[in-house]
């Protein structure tokens, strides 16, 4: 499934700029996303991470530059659009519905697709009921693919955290993105934790062949997990290459282990 | 109940209740959160397309094949595919390190290993360099196999759509199959199970067609079961117990044989599937047990008064209920009314209410747990067995139920007690040999023809039922000459909540002393509510308090060993409490999780040299092994307290 060797560009940034008041987290940043490819964009507390992560898919609005994602450029795009086009996403401190069961959290990641009408879904009979099955199905695959059958029908605010990432992970696969934005998905997990996580994201990629864009400030990990990374600091882009380009590369290592004086 | 005749061999069985019962469940298993139903007619032929397959990767008469996984009905089919093709299926416990996994497939010389997914293939594959005999894997689960190499690795889906699309071509090849069906007879080997190794490296124990069959026969028909009963798979595929219990007797009933979602979910599958024919170890019913009186600490006053009200109803007369004794009416009513109110509500959470027939064996069982279980209605009976016998040595029958003693000789086995104390049986079910091995073969027999048990036991005089010590070669003698059953003790230990393992030493020593373990749950919940503050597991094992508790456990057993006038001088004078959980991963439980006591007594030699110095604490380090087979080490200080020795006079005034 793994179609990693194309060269097809799938998400362009070009020159982005945004700022806060004074502050400018992000100054003219530019990078790609090839298809099927797990691009990772790292850099240390404060680098812009999370802010290029919103004005991709479309929550902020960059002050300059474009975003071109499937041949499509836009300079101003609203979350929904995003999801729409395909972009999907999962949050640093999840943003899971904590009173729903894992079941019902994934299953609201099919919203998109549903195509019967409101009326049609609260009857929940012929064309609706089978196009709910249809769902279901996909649902459970994705269930079955994350391990998480023991927790079907737990509500998720009684789950570890670790679970509650695996569960968002799963909301964000339902969607059937092509592209998948992941915010930090092993911030506050144990080592354990992290291997699990760090062997889903490969098997989604390889299985699915979704292309997968990651935020993550540690940086062990990601070199494992990446085939290429991107790195910021202070909102600008200091390194992009291989994972051992970066790893050897002067600015990056300053970045994080400060300047020797 | 069915069986006997002209079905010799698993595949006429299967073929039988194909016929006779096609359209009834054979399997089930829960996939993507739907159970999935196969009728005995579906399995036949999904079977048959199997053999063909096996057979064109090269399969042969007397061929092994290993199998590897959870139990899943493709597992349990490749069984039934080798046997079909008079080969012999090795299954292994799913869990094995790599290296217990290479010992078993080198020494079974397998072929082919069915494994159920990439984590089993690949720890296949890591030792695939040690098995020159190994040909190919096929799996059942394709999830992240994608990239291996065809040549070696097969999906069971495909080794099944080609012997199907080879069966609807190929007449040879159907005729070849058919030819494989008749000529097997009860004589050939049925399979190979690897004992867990309780007593150093694991041995193949072979065992015969008819001799599984007969067995089965015998006990299917001693419990009434019939096809249309229901089991839950859920322990280990190479274990005795599931092969027995599910595999065999399910092919000899033509029972439905369900096969959990995951290993997490098996509570969950359990409530949905409700058995009605059960078995569980009886830690197994220990952990339902605690889980479900914890859960009641957190229930409403009302509801946690009218469980304890009606428990003690259940306490007094649950057991006559069950067996039909008579019980005043007052008693009857009352029960009635529990039953409606706690023990079916109860029976239904745990996924026990269609139960007839329940079992327990491996280890002794607490007696309270027993009753327990017993009183709210369940069916809940203890067996002897072991692989050798293909199980049953000896089983309760329904109305003769003590919570001390194993039952008499099942149908058909013959039991008896040699002069020196040791268990001896002969049995239709018995072993043929160890797989390669006629010098263990030979010693594990007697000149006329009975299988030595090794365990040391007595038939009780009053019920006359078989009741087991210890292990024959564990018990020993102080160097007072006291006698010294250390299983003995270590269950009257266990049967306390906060102990979840013990292991006492003694032999050729002045006194006894213990190592023991706490339960994790019911320590650390006791903790919770006596707001003891702990980082740790082992610190939680080291707090003075956690001593102070169990030092009074301790002291109970040595009380209760008084009134045995033969073991009242092995009463245990030190004990502590190790600072890691005993794990197989390890080497210090069997995979059955049995205490390896020999191997402790090494890796904790510090320890046990401290307990009989005198000195109150002793530094240890040890190896463990992670889950992800990563090695470390854990060090730790232990402690170690004095106990008194209870005396006859004592306790007597205590009773008084």
């Amino acid at each position: 499934m793994r179609v990693r060797d194309t060269n097809e560009i799938l998400l362009q940034v070009e020159g982005v700029a945004l700022s806060f008041g004074g502050v400018r987290a992000l100054k003219d940043v530019s990078f790609n996303v090839r298809k099927g490819e797990i691009r990772a964009i790292i850099g240390p507390n404060g680098a812009g991470k999370t802010s290029m992560l919103n004005v991709v898919n479309g929550f902020y609005h960059p002050d300059r530059g474009t975003i071109t994602f499937k041949g499509r450029t836009r300079d101003r795009m609203q979350p929904f659009e995003a999801a729409r086009g395909g972009i999907a996403r999962t949050f640093q401190n999840v943003a899971l519905f904590k009173g729903m069961s894992a079941l019902d959290n994934i299953m609201a990641g099919r919203t998109l697709k549903v195509r019967r009408g409101l009326l049609w879904q609260a009857l929940r009979c012929g064309p609706a009921l089978r196009e709910e099955l249809e769902h279901r199905h996909r649902v459970e695959e994705i269930i079955d693919f994350l391990e998480i059958e023991a927790i079907r029908k737990v509500p998720v605010g009684r789950l570890p955290y670790g679970l509650q990432k695996r569960v968002e992970l799963g909301r964000a696969l339902a969607m059937e993105p092509d592209l998948l934005l992941l915010d930090e998905p092993m911030a506050g997990m144990n080592l354990e934790e992290k291997e699990d996580m760090s062997r889903f994201i490969v098997d989604v990629n390889n299985q699915y062949g979704t292309t997968i864009a990651l935020i993550e400030h540690d940086m062990a990990v990601v070199m494992d997990l990446s085939d290429r990374v991107a790195v910021l600091d202070h909102g600008v882009k200091i390194a992009d290459g291989t994972p051992d380009e970066v790893k050897n590369n002067h600015a990056v290592i300053e970045a994080y282990l400060g300047v020797a004086h | 109940m069915a069986g006997g005749g002209s079905f010799d061999t698993f595949p006429k069985l299967l073929l039988r209740n194909a016929a006779q019962f096609g359209a009834h469940p054979a399997f089930r298993h829960k996939d993507l959160g739907i159970w999935q139903s196969w009728t005995w007619a579906q399995v036949a032929e999904i079977v048959r397309a199997y053999a063909a397959g096996l057979h064109r990767l090269g399969l042969q008469p007397g061929d092994t094949i290993a199998v590897v996984g959870s139990n899943r009905p493709k597992l349990y089919w490749t069984m039934m595919a080798a046997q079909m093709l008079r080969a012999i299926p090795v299954p292994v416990y799913a869990e094995a390190m790599a290296d217990e996994l290479a010992f078993v497939l080198a020494h079974a010389e397998a072929k082919l290993v069915a494994a159920q997914d990439q984590e089993q293939v690949d720890k296949v594959l890591s030792v695939s360099d040690r098995l020159p005999q190994l040909d190919k894997i096929v799996y059942d689960e394709p999830r992240g196999l994608d990239g291996y190499d065809r040549s070696r690795t097969i999906a069971i889906n495909n080794v099944i759509e080609e012997g199907r699309a080879g069966l609807a071509a190929d007449i040879a090849l159907r005729k070849r199959i058919d030819d494989f069906v008749q000529a097997g007879n009860g004589s050939d080997v049925a399979v190979i199970l690897y004992t867990s190794g309780t007593t150093g490296a694991s041995k193949g124990v072979t065992l015969s067609t008819q001799g599984c069959i007969d067995a089965a026969i015998d006990t299917t028909r001693f419990d009434g079961l019939t096809h249309e009963d229901v089991v839950l798979a859920y322990l280990p595929l190479a274990w005795v117990g599931d092969h027995y219990l599910n595999y065999v007797q399910g092919l000899v009933a033509g029972f439905c044989t369900a096969c959990p979602e995951s290993s997490d979910t098996i509570e969950q599958d359990r409530h949905e599937i409700g058995p009605t024919f059960y078995f569980a170890p009886p830690r197994g019913l220990e952990a339902m047990l605690t889980r479900l009186m914890i859960r009641m600490e957190d229930a409403s006053l009302v509801k946690r008064r009218m469980f304890n009200y009606f428990l003690e109803v259940a306490r007094l007369h649950g057991e006559q209920v069950l067996t039909g004794r008579p019980v005043p009416l007052s008693g009857r009513l009352l029960y009635a009314l529990g039953r409606l109110l706690v023990y079916e509500p109860l029976k239904n959470a745990l996924g026990l209410s269609r139960v007839r027939v329940a079992y327990t064996a491996g280890e002794a069982i607490g007696p309270d747990q027993f009753a327990f279980y017993r009183s709210i209605g369940l069916n809940l009976k203890q067996l002897y067995g072991q692989t050798e016998a293909f199980l049953y040595v000896t089983c309760q029958p329904d109305g003769a139920i003590y919570s001390d003693t194993v039952g008499p000789a099942a149908p058909n086995v013959d039991v008896r007690i040699a002069e020196s104390g040791e268990v001896q049986f002969r049995s239709p079910g018995m072993f043929v040999g160890y797989f390669k091995d006629p010098a263990k073969t030979a010693e594990a027999m007697t000149p006329d023809g009975y299988v030595k048990t090794g365990d040391a036991g007595f038939f009780d005089e009053k019920s006359g039922h078989l009741k087991i010590i210890d292990r024959a070669k564990d018990v020993g003698r102080l160097t007072d000459g006291t006698m010294f059953a250390p299983k003995y003790l270590e269950n009257k230990l266990k049967f306390f909540p906060n102990i979840k393992e013990a292991i006492t030493f003694g032999d050729s020593r002045e006194f006894v002393c213990a190592m023991l373990n706490i339960d994790p749950v019911a320590v650390a919940n006791w903790a919770e509510r006596n707001n003891v503050a702990y980082g740790s597991y082992q610190e939680l094992a080291g707090h003075p308090l956690v001593y102070d508790m169990v030092a009074k456990d301790v002291a109970a057993v040595n009380r209760s060993l008084v009134e045995e006038k033969a073991l009242a001088g092995a009463q245990i004078r030190r004990f502590l409490i190790l600072h890691k959980e005993l794990d197989a991963d390890d080497g210090e439980l069997t995979r059955t999780q049995k205490v390896r006591r020999r191997f402790i007594a090494e890796r904790y030699a510090p320890l046990l040299t401290a307990l009989y110095d005198g000195s109150y604490e002793a530094d240890i380090s040890t190896e463990v092994a992670f889950e992800d087979g990563r090695k470390g080490t854990i060090a730790a200080r232990v402690k170690i307290r004095d106990m008194q020795a209870t005396g006859a006079a004592e306790s007597l005034g205590k009773a008084a």
